[in-house]
């Protein structure tokens, strides 16, 4: 398998603080890898390098076959890297399905329509139709996305990164804030995309991560201290001491 | 709650309907009364009806608080002023553009030019946003402010006066009653297809930007175009607003430019409701009504009116339009 997306020595300082330091990863087509690490690790900022929020310090990225390093946000979202956001990030005074065709509509690329009502296309109504069944929101079309609960706006907010359809996602804590009941039914959502599309997946539940990872890159202080298959990971007596601690220790 | 929405949407409709009939019916009511001089108020607050409609775009649907809408207005009318002042002197603009009176030539010129000033001024502001973006909107309209001041050919600080309006195929621009339907037609035009625009996947993309321009890159849409676009598109109307401004007066001068109209235009627009379009009508009606009225009662109008619109900003949360629809922002 090639990789799909390959970072090589990217660097990222804000001040006197290296955010990501060095730091070299890939992900490979159909795989889904998942970045652990302690707080302030540089998790967020990485996903930001990758998805052209950020501008490397040095390093370069290359995304299915090309540099992307130069690219911004939108032109890197076009070309299938495209992230989720760990703060919620949904139009608020969108319908849930605004929210889906808005996405449909920014993966065809067609913006500059002036006459005829985004609401009456079909090319843009079917699809987020069809992912809003498929995601488990198809009753809550006409909601406004303000008026979801919270686990159903995290899935929104995944849906909206689907409906581009992605080569590669970039999910930052898509379980973040979510109760044990909605975890598991957002585990099981990613685990039946798993394998149609690429992911790197920062996380903080390790429940899920060793349920979807294939590989798994610890990072610490901005850089990769381990990489490798789950269960390699999690017996590494490195990773033990830098992050998984003490109560990994004990539970084995 | 289907049938709430379905309420509220109907109610919406019936108010947009009683407008349109008000419109309609003005230049007939003001003569039954007896005040035909009134026509020229009723064609002013249309006239700035469209100029705050075409603000409403940026400002309540794009979220982009621009404080120099004015800039706009100004080119589209000194366009008219110019082209006129050579149409009567015989002369040519740097000595190679004919004048013109005919609205056929002038007011597209107008809304042609106030979009390239446009695209020119937001092309440079759009690369900042918030507190930033108004004072830079502010600092290049009053740029093109101090420029009218400087047109000493066309009466610098005085303005330029010029007679007759431009003149329009098969009507008579003259009879005060045929140029407020004109500008009626036009606004009435504007407001449908800015429906539309804002409906489609343009204005889709565009109210995607104000909510969270972000999450907008995140999905791939590069937000600075539509941004761009709302803004030379705004320009445009604002131009063509500028334009018929300048005929109604048969007079321009630095005045339409001013930072106080730039205000003014926010005013409406804020009054009637953001991101509400027809709100913006119903604004520049209320603010210049009152202007008319207070102004006509005492020489200290300004005292009044100034808190006599902060307690209807305060207390209309989502605009007069807001208000009397039942609905709050699109």
């Amino acid at each position: 398998m090639s990789a799909l997306l390959e970072a090589r020595n990217l660097v990222k300082r804000f001040g006197g603080l290296v955010a990501t330091n060095d730091l070299s990863l890939n992900v490979r087509s159909g795989e889904c890898h998942a970045l652990i690490g302690p707080n302030g690790a540089g998790k967020s900022t990485l996903i930001a390098q990758l998805a052209g929020e950020l501008r490397s310090d040095a390093g370069t990225i290359r995304f299915d076959g090309a540099d992307v390093g130069r690219l911004g946000m939108a032109a890197r979202a076009r070309r299938g890297l495209v992230r989720s956001f760990q703060i919620t990030a949904v139009l608020p005074d969108f319908t849930v399905l605004e929210n889906l065709a808005l996405a449909v509509q920014a993966r065809q690329g067609r913006h500059y329509g002036f006459w005829r009502r985004a609401a009456d296309e079909p090319a843009l109504r079917d699809p987020a139709r069809r992912l809003m069944d498929e995601i488990g929101l198809g009753e809550l079309a006409e909601r406004k996305a303000r008026e979801l609960a919270h686990g159903e706006q995290r899935q929104l907010e995944l849906a909206m990164a689907l409906a581009t359809e992605p080569k590669l996602l970039l999910l930052d804590e898509p379980m973040a804030g979510m109760g044990p009941e909605e975890s598991r039914h957002m585990i099981a959502l990613l685990q039946r995309l798993k394998g149609g599309v690429s992911i790197l997946l920062v996380e903080h539940d390790m429940e899920a991560v060793f349920a979807l990872a294939d590989r798994v890159t610890v990072l610490v202080y901005g850089g990769a201290v381990a990489s490798g298959a789950p269960d390699a990971i999690r017996a590494d007596p490195a990773v033990i001491e830098a992050y998984l601690g003490t109560d990994e220790a004990e539970g084995a | 709650m289907a049938k709430l929405t379905r309420a509220k949407f109907t109610r919406e409709r019936i108010l947009i309907l009683v407008g349109l009939a008000l419109i309609l019916a003005y230049p007939w009511g003001v003569a039954a009364v007896g005040q035909p001089f009134l026509i020229g108020l009723g064609a002013r607050i249309l006239v700035m009806g469209l100029a705050a409609a075409s603000l409403d775009l940026i400002v309540g649907f794009g979220g982009m608080v621009s404080f120099g809408h004015a800039a706009f207005f100004g080119v589209g009318g000194y366009v008219v002023g110019i082209l006129a002042f050579h149409a009567h002197d015989g002369t040519d603009l740097l000595g190679v553009i004919p004048g013109s009176n005919q609205a056929l030539v002038a007011w597209p010129a107008a809304i042609v030019l106030g979009g390239l000033a446009a695209l020119a001024i937001g092309a440079l502001s759009l690369r900042t946003t918030g507190v930033h973006f108004i004072m830079i909107t502010l600092a290049f309209a009053q740029m093109l402010f101090f420029l009218a001041v400087s047109l000493k050919t066309y009466g610098g600080d005085d303005g330029l006066s010029f007679r007759p309006r431009n003149l329009l195929p098969g009507l008579d621009t003259r009879n005060e009653t045929s140029f407020y339907y004109v500008v009626a037609v036009l606004l009435v035009g504007f407001l449908i297809l800015a429906r539309r625009l804002l409906d489609a996947r343009f204005g889709t993309a565009l109210r995607g930007v104000r909510e969270n321009e972000r999450r907008l890159a995140a999905l791939g849409i590069a937000p600075y175009g539509i941004k761009l676009a709302a803004f030379t598109l705004a320009g445009a109307v604002a131009g063509l607003a500028g334009a018929l401004m300048a005929n109604q007066a048969r007079f321009v001068s630095p005045e339409l430019l001013h930072w106080t109209k730039s205000g003014d235009l926010l005013i409406m627009v804020i009054l009637g409701g953001l991101g509400t379009l027809y709100g913006s009508v119903l604004g520049a009606a209320v603010l210049i009504i009152l202007e008319t009225v207070l102004a006509a009662w005492t020489e200290h109008w300004m005292v009044v009116l100034g808190p006599v619109l902060v307690a209807l900003i305060l207390f209309a949360r989502g605009g007069l339009w807001g208000v009397l629809a039942g609905t709050r922002r699109s």
